[in-house]
């Protein structure tokens, strides 16, 4: 599916560049984003050195044990392919607690450690699992419990208000999320073997 | 009431990275006399190599985002879409931000500054779009990051999925700021 959606992106925008007389800013936004993906990437290597880290240590102390066994009855049901104990487990569910409370900077290194714990359990390392494929489903959701700082500074008052519908939309999302991975990952074209 | 709440998590939000910071270790070093300093640093190394193995993905997926926003294509799918959209009550004000979220982070807060300095934090555009804007995440940059971490480029049913949830978020964002805030 990606395969026809990149290039199709693309396709796309250099014909609708054409006509929209946008051409040589679509050539400007490729190099450009060429470069900040590097940018991006490359920034991340101080704050996910940190995280993995201090996971590090929560894993050698039996924390993340601990609390991915707090989580079990949902995260069986979730991701009924991942071992019980399975430190992944426990990547996900720090994961989510940190997405749920607004700390992107935090989430992204736990959510990469988990991808790399599933990795692990799958037997076809450039297809992803169904537990991947929940995994970031909920992820860009975004479970989120409190309103982002970015918001809060734009909105200023008004931010209070939008408190309440902001969680009831993420969590519309979030289901929407969960049962449609639960629904494509029965069919035929999304399967492990005949999937792109 | 509303307004304390979020005064309050805002406020404990603050403290949480650095309790974590300093309550793990602090657990590991006396409950289970690990040698933090060493794990830590073994634990660390791995950021380079992940931030360096995502590179590529990024550059694929963020390349290919870049030319769409640059090209104008958006404006194309806003014409085509606002009509069907006006039927079931989306105001089409806040159409672009909910194409944008999946696309790009700082584009939709782009979006977002302009709808609360066009038509004042108060309004209703600016609720719909705060909220939106609150309730979902970049799913083509959490796609290429999380799958390009561990060199995953068959996603199956990920994008489906990670799609379709998006337009259910911008739905129920509309929904429930005109129910509960209209």
């Amino acid at each position: 599916m990606l395969n026809y959606i990149w290039f199709g992106m693309m396709a796309i925008s250099v014909i609708a560049g054409i006509f929209t007389g946008n051409i040589e800013a679509v050539t400007e936004a490729a190099i450009n984003m060429a470069k900040v993906a590097v940018e991006i990437s490359i920034g991340l290597i101080g704050i996910m050195a940190l995280w993995l880290g201090i996971m590090k240590i929560a894993e050698a102390s039996g924390l993340i044990r601990i609390i991915a066994r707090g989580l079990n009855p949902i995260t069986v049901r979730l991701f009924p392919d991942v071992p019980e104990d399975h430190p992944a487990i426990g990547s996900i569910v720090l994961n989510m607690a940190a997405n749920m409370l607004g700390l992107g900077n935090a989430a992204t290194p736990l959510g990469l450690k988990a991808m790399e714990e599933l990795q692990e359990l799958n037997p076809k390392k450039d297809t992803a699992t169904n537990s991947m494929v929940m995994f970031l489903a909920i992820n860009t959701s975004s479970v989120q419990l409190i309103v982002p700082a970015t918001v809060v500074a734009l909105m200023g008052a008004t931010a209070s208000q939008i408190f309440l519908t902001t969680i009831l939309a993420t969590l519309a999302s979030t289901i929407a999320a969960i049962v449609m991975v639960k629904i494509l990952e029965k069919m035929k074209r999304f399967s492990v073997e005949d999937a792109s | 009431m509303i307004e304390f709440m979020v005064g309050g998590m805002n406020a404990a939000a603050k403290y949480i990275i650095p309790l974590l910071l300093v309550g793990i270790p602090l657990y590991a070093l006396s409950v289970k006399k690990v040698k933090v300093y060493e794990v830590f640093v073994e634990g660390a190394k791995d950021g380079f190599t992940i931030a360096v193995r995502i590179i590529p993905y990024l550059v694929a997926i963020l390349v290919a985002v870049g030319m769409f926003r640059a090209s104008g294509a958006l404006d194309l799918l806003l014409n085509l879409l606002a009509p069907v959209l006006n039927l079931i009550g989306f105001p089409p004000e806040n159409l672009p931000l909910a194409l944008m979220r999946p696309l790009s982070g700082s584009g939709s807060l782009g979006l977002l500054t302009d709808l609360v300095n066009e038509y004042g934090a108060e309004s209703m555009y600016a609720k719909i779009g705060a909220t939106m804007f609150g309730s979902s995440e970049t799913t083509f940059y959490v796609l290429a990051v999380y799958f390009g971490s561990v060199g995953i480029t068959r996603s199956r049913h990920a994008l489906a999925a990670g799609l379709t949830a998006d337009a259910v978020g911008a739905l129920a964002a509309v929904f429930f700021c005109k129910l509960l805030l209209g």
